[in-house]
């Protein structure tokens, strides 16, 4: 990647306020040409805020904010050509076939009926919706409609795609077909920004997270070096009926976090081997030792609690 | 110019399909009920009254029926349909997510609340020709003014629906509103029958002025005077845009 072309985004202390709640609390990234960008985080953390000023359709209370190049909110609408935009619940027109949502959504970007009518074919192929181009919208599964909306966004052959949870609420099987064709979209050289609160979803996707809570932002790098930097390398869990007498006697020695989250016990170190032994002839233990993943960071990072909406 | 022009007709295409996926069950309502009414009352009461300001019972209620059908239809658009689009469909996010603003949303959704009663107004007024209720080629420029009245009516319908959280809502516009508005412009019985100061206050609200112009235009008459009586609604359309499009600024750019 050529590191003097201009970023496809940068953000100088991006801020939004609503009444005097701090939404987005002076962030500040680039994102780059090519980049994969997770932005992750629980619910309430401000990513779909931070989105919306991105493409324009909130104005942010302070900071800087260009997107290729453009100044925003102020160039927006025009900046807007150049993009797309799935959002996070789909909007497609249940009026329409798969067909006339796309050309209705390309008039809105002032393409012509050939320009539309030629790219139709190429994006009902990515989407593997070929044989579902005269259905109406209520007759495709979630799935379908995801892919749609991600194909409805490429109409304008965009320089940068924006998804708001692409994920949420599907089937893993679905999912992981998203997954599919954002990669695939990637390898074709489109730049990529995705909110998710799932940690996998970013792992597997994205070679860059933005971790945030409360609007601001808590790390920004690779998945592997989040998981390197903030946490320790194995993780033991444990639960089960007899869990506090074994803890009892095995009271924990060396350099090993421990906790608790509901019922069970996480234990975190470089080297957990004898505390994974000790659990040996205990009846009533449930375990498992892995690696550390991102999910850690995150329960780390964000703290346990429980958050709704 | 023409480029602005351009993304009002991609919204305005957009309703356009949907309306032309449904056009026989939305013609039944914006057309064949004012139909029945105009024949119903018209012939029916009309047999009682005889001639009223030198017309025919009936052909005295056409330029009613067809002002208020244009108003109703636009009315209908901007308050119930716009409402789905917006809050239910999310069609206008899909349209924001594009390169269109919102004042490129509100004036195409308002060009099309205009064509819904070109299109309604225009059908009674065939039904009308074929009665021999209208005549001559005046009354052609009925289409234009309920084209003005459909605009006019449906930047007012949008200011209201902008301050809307329900479909609840739309019954005050409707019952306060739009019902006491027809009974007090002279749409079923001449001006002269209302006392002095209700006519006062219905001259300087839009619907009366239409009707005042449909009347002579359907029957194939003239008058200069009729476009001073069309800035009343030409003034209320260029407001209520105005605002319809600061209102929506402020409700999904927020
Ligand atoms: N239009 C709004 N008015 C007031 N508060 C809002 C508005 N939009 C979002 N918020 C608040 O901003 C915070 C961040 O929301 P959001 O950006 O949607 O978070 P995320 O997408 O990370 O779940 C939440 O506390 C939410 O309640
Ligand atoms: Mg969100």
């Amino acid at each position: 990647m050529s590191t003097s072309s201009p970023p496809i985004v940068s953000a100088v202390r991006l801020r939004k306020c609503y009444g005097s709640q701090r939404v987005v609390d002076d962030i500040s990234f680039n994102i780059e040409r090519g980049e994969f960008c997770g932005m992750l985080g629980p619910n309430g953390a401000g990513k779909t805020t931070t989105l919306r000023m991105l493409v324009g359709n909130t104005p942010n209370s302070g900071g800087e904010l260009t997107v290729l190049g453009r100044p925003i909110p102020a160039d927006a609408r025009a900046m807007r050509a150049r993009i797309g935009i799935v959002p996070q619940a789909d909007n497609l027109d249940p009026d329409f076939t798969v067909v006339e949502n796309l050309r209705v959504y390309g008039r809105y970007f002032g393409l012509g009926r050939r320009a539309i009518d030629q790219r139709i074919p190429e994006l009902l192929k990515l989407a593997a919706l070929d044989d579902r181009a005269g259905f109406r919208i209520n007759q495709l599964s979630g799935g379908m409609k995801r892919r749609l909306s991600i194909a409805r966004a490429l109409i304008n052959r965009p320089e940068l795609l924006i998804l708001d949870e692409p994920t949420t609420g599907l089937d893993p099987q679905i999912r992981q077909n998203i997954w599919h064709l954002l990669r695939q979209l990637q390898q074709d050289g489109l730049t990529l920004i995705l909110t998710t609160h799932y940690m996998d979803e970013a792992e597997r996707l994205c070679g860059r997270i933005i971790l945030m809570d409360h609007g601001r932002i808590l790390a920004d790098q690779t998945p592997q070096s989040l998981v390197r930097d903030h946490i320790e390398p194995h993780v033991l869990e444990v639960h089960g009926e007899s869990v506090n007498a074994w803890r009892a006697a095995h009271p924990l020695n060396g350099p090993i976090r421990c906790e608790q989250l509901a019922d069970t016990w996480y234990y975190y170190g470089a080297n957990l081997e004898h505390l994974v032994k000790s659990l040996d002839g205990w009846n009533g233990l449930r375990y498992s030792y892995r690696a550390a993943n991102l999910e850690d960071v995150f329960l780390k990072l964000t703290g346990r609690e429980l958050r709704d909406g | 110019m023409a480029d602005r022009f351009r993304r009002w007709l991609a919204v305005w295409r957009r309703n356009a399909l949907v309306w032309r996926k449904s056009a026989k069950t939305a013609l039944l309502g914006g057309f064949a009920e004012p139909v029945f009414y105009l024949m119903a009352l018209g012939y029916g009461l009309g047999s009682f009254i005889g001639q009223v300001q030198g017309l025919s019972y009936i052909g005295f209620l056409t330029a009613g029926i067809l002002s208020t059908s244009a108003m109703n239809s636009a009315t209908f658009e901007g308050l119930y349909l716009a409402y789905t689009r917006m809050e239910v469909l999310k069609t206008w996010d899909a349209m924001l997510a594009a390169p269109l603003s919102v004042a490129d949303v509100v004036i195409g959704e308002v060009l099309w609340m205009g064509t819904k009663s070109v299109i309604s107004a225009g059908l009674i007024l065939a039904v009308a020709w074929g009665f021999g209720l209208a005549q001559g080629w005046l009354a052609l420029a009925v289409l234009p003014v309920v084209f003005l009245t459909g605009i006019c009516f449906g930047s007012m319908a949008l200011v209201f629906m902008s301050f809307a959280r329900s479909y609840d809502f739309f019954v005050y516009y409707i019952s306060l509103g739009v019902t006491p508005l027809v009974l007090l412009s002279g749409v079923f019985f001449p001006l002269e029958a209302l006392p002095e100061p209700v006519r006062f206050v219905t001259a300087w609200l839009p619907l009366q002025p239409v009707v005042q112009v449909i009347r002579p235009l359907v029957g194939n008459a003239w008058d200069w005077h009729m476009l001073q009586l069309l800035a009343i609604p030409a003034g209320y359309a260029a407001a209520s845009l105005l605002i319809a499009i600061r209102r929506f600024e402020r409700r999904l750019v927020q």
